[in-house]
């Protein structure tokens, strides 16, 4: 019997008793809750435009005429609007100067996940300290847009003088969550995770392994990623951005489909905010939805894993780590969302979940993919993406996954299982969602409906 | 230009980064930029970079680090441009 994966409750497991996921084999770890949402997405801003645009199957991939000018393969990409304007109302002019897209977006939507848990923002003159709340928000890249537009030029060109206060700030992994901090006055532990594509699911299962372990009450977790051609110039050298939908970007993202032809580009920022039960019922706070289980692991590069491949055996072992963590049955499970981001991945992955959750074609749960809609937003994608689960929970839909109309040869046998406009399930209770990232590492991540 | 414009602009430039809305209203020469209008020590790199580019003038360390009130800033704006 050998050692596998890490799930959330901290003990190692066996393929033979992956039900037994907690340490020593003790029930006694916290539940944890979602209790606010926040969300800047290319296809919606706010929780409400966000759902109204996931239900209606509504693409948020536009052109992008720079791309074009800068001669990229892929001119089209996902870019949240009207953040400029929500900024300005959100955020002091001072903060504002030393913001760049990545800040923007995961700052509002930090601010909106702990308005929506009920929470109030705190005055900037008021000195208290929330000890007890804190902060995980990862990136995948980072702040590009302000390596490329001012530090790398300025610098270049003998001008470091001239590059004012800010420089630092938005280019360190840690910017978002260091403001965040200030922002919502935090005072537990606040800091920024990395793992490529698996980023933003990662940082949720952090988080709730932070209060599970009793170590705080609140985390603000999620991702964000900012709108940059510098952020993308590296996947569109490596050909594995979509070049083949140019001139219909809103058909450009074909997760699971036989014409897709590569990931396109998004961004933006999804948030959690992950409570302990006990806290969010101590304050009377509305639950969303439980966080049942998680599960992070990486698949060594090995067994066709590498730098820019999954280890089909890590994402099952991942999946099923995850439902172990859970302590479900993996029959359990109503919906997917799964990664899916429209690449030569995707029937692999489908094939990855019918292991990991034991599932044949006919008995395979719906599966939907967010980026259908958004694209590809690496380090956000797996926070915008839960939240995007959690919003189908509460509602009791699973939104389309749109552009599949053709569905892919090698899982034509799970056709039925796609949702091509949205599908109304009144007995949807739990949702796995998964993300998978450059250096073969996986996250997986279980919600469920909150019953009162 | 006048000292009064001279003020005004350095006024306008610091503004954006101001915290304490009240200390601003009641601006004069004795002012000082960090205490009373609680501006954030570290953007006075920036607040001494808008004053270059708006005045046309290059203000060295030793001239930046001497600025304490919005007094200060006038008189070596004024100084730099005589």
């Amino acid at each position: 019997m050998h050692r596998v994966d890490f799930g959330l409750r901290g003990g190692t497991m066996s393929d033979d008793v992956m039900r037994d996921g907690s340490a020593g084999g003790e029930k006694a770890a916290r539940r944890v809750v979602v209790t606010g949402l926040g969300v800047v997405a290319p296809n919606g801003c706010g929780l409400e435009r966000y759902t109204e645009a996931l239900r209606g199957g509504v693409s948020g991939i536009r052109h992008i005429p720079l791309l074009e000018e800068l001669k990229f393969g892929c001119t089209v990409g996902g870019i949240p609007e009207g953040v400029d304007e929500i900024s300005e109302a959100y955020f002091p002019p001072d903060e504002l100067l030393a913001m760049n897209t990545s800040h923007r977006f995961g700052c509002i939507a930090a601010i909106d996940a702990w308005t929506d848990a009920g929470l109030e923002r705190p005055d900037p003159d008021d000195d208290r300290v929330h000890w007890e709340a804190g902060a995980i928000i990862g990136t995948g890249i980072g702040g590009l847009d302000t390596a490329g537009e001012r530090l790398i030029p300025m610098v270049d060109a003998g001008r470091t003088r001239r590059l004012g206060s800010t420089m630092v700030e938005q280019v360190m992994g840690s910017g978002v969550s260091a403001r965040v901090a200030g922002l919502l006055s935090l005072g537990n532990q606040v800091t920024a995770n990395s793992s490529a594509c698996s980023t933003g699911t990662e940082a949720i299962i952090e988080g709730c392994q932070r209060i599970r372990a009793g170590l705080a009450e609140r985390m603000v977790c999620g991702g964000t990623e900012g709108s940059s051609h510098y952020t993308w110039a590296g996947f569109d050298a490596m050909r594995v951005l979509c070049r083949a939908h140019n001139d219909e970007p809103e058909k450009a993202s074909r997760p699971m489909s036989a014409s897709a032809g590569g990931f396109v580009p998004g961004s933006g920022a999804g948030m959690m905010l992950v409570e302990s039960l006990e806290s969010a019922q101590e304050r009377g706070a509305r639950i969303y939805a439980e966080i049942l289980g998680g599960a992070i692991n990486c698949g060594g590069h090995r067994s066709g894993g590498s730098m820019t491949a999954p280890n089909a055996d890590g994402v099952q072992r991942c999946i099923r780590a995850a439902v172990a963590d859970a302590a479900i049955d993996p029959d359990e499970i109503d919906a997917i969302s799964g990664h899916l981001t429209a690449t030569g991945a995707d029937p692999k992955e489908i094939g990855s979940w019918a292991k990991g959750l034991e599932r044949s074609p006919e008995t395979f749960p719906v599966i939907t993919s967010t980026k259908s809609m958004i694209g590809h937003a690496l380090g956000a994608a797996g926070a915008l993406e839960s939240v995007a689960c959690v919003l189908m929970l509460r509602d009791r839909f699973v939104h389309p996954s749109i552009n599949c109309e053709d569905v892919h040869p090698e899982i034509e046998l799970y056709g039925g299982s796609i949702p091509h406009v949205v599908r109304e399930m009144p007995e949807l209770n739990t949702m796995i969602k998964a993300g998978f990232g450059f250096g073969d590492v996986n996250a997986c991540v279980i919600f469920r409906r909150w019953a009162d | 230009m006048t000292r009064d414009e001279i003020f005004a602009k350095v006024v306008e430039i610091v503004k954006p980064f101001v915290k304490n809305e009240d200390a601003l209203a009641a601006v004069n020469d004795e002012t000082n930029i960090l205490e009373d209008l609680k501006v954030n020590s570290a953007r006075l790199v920036d607040i001494i970079l808008n004053f270059e580019d708006e005045f046309d003038i290059e203000v060295e360390d030793e001239d930046a680090d001497a600025v304490n009130t919005v007094g200060d800033a006038v008189a070596l704006i004024e100084e730099k441009l005589s």
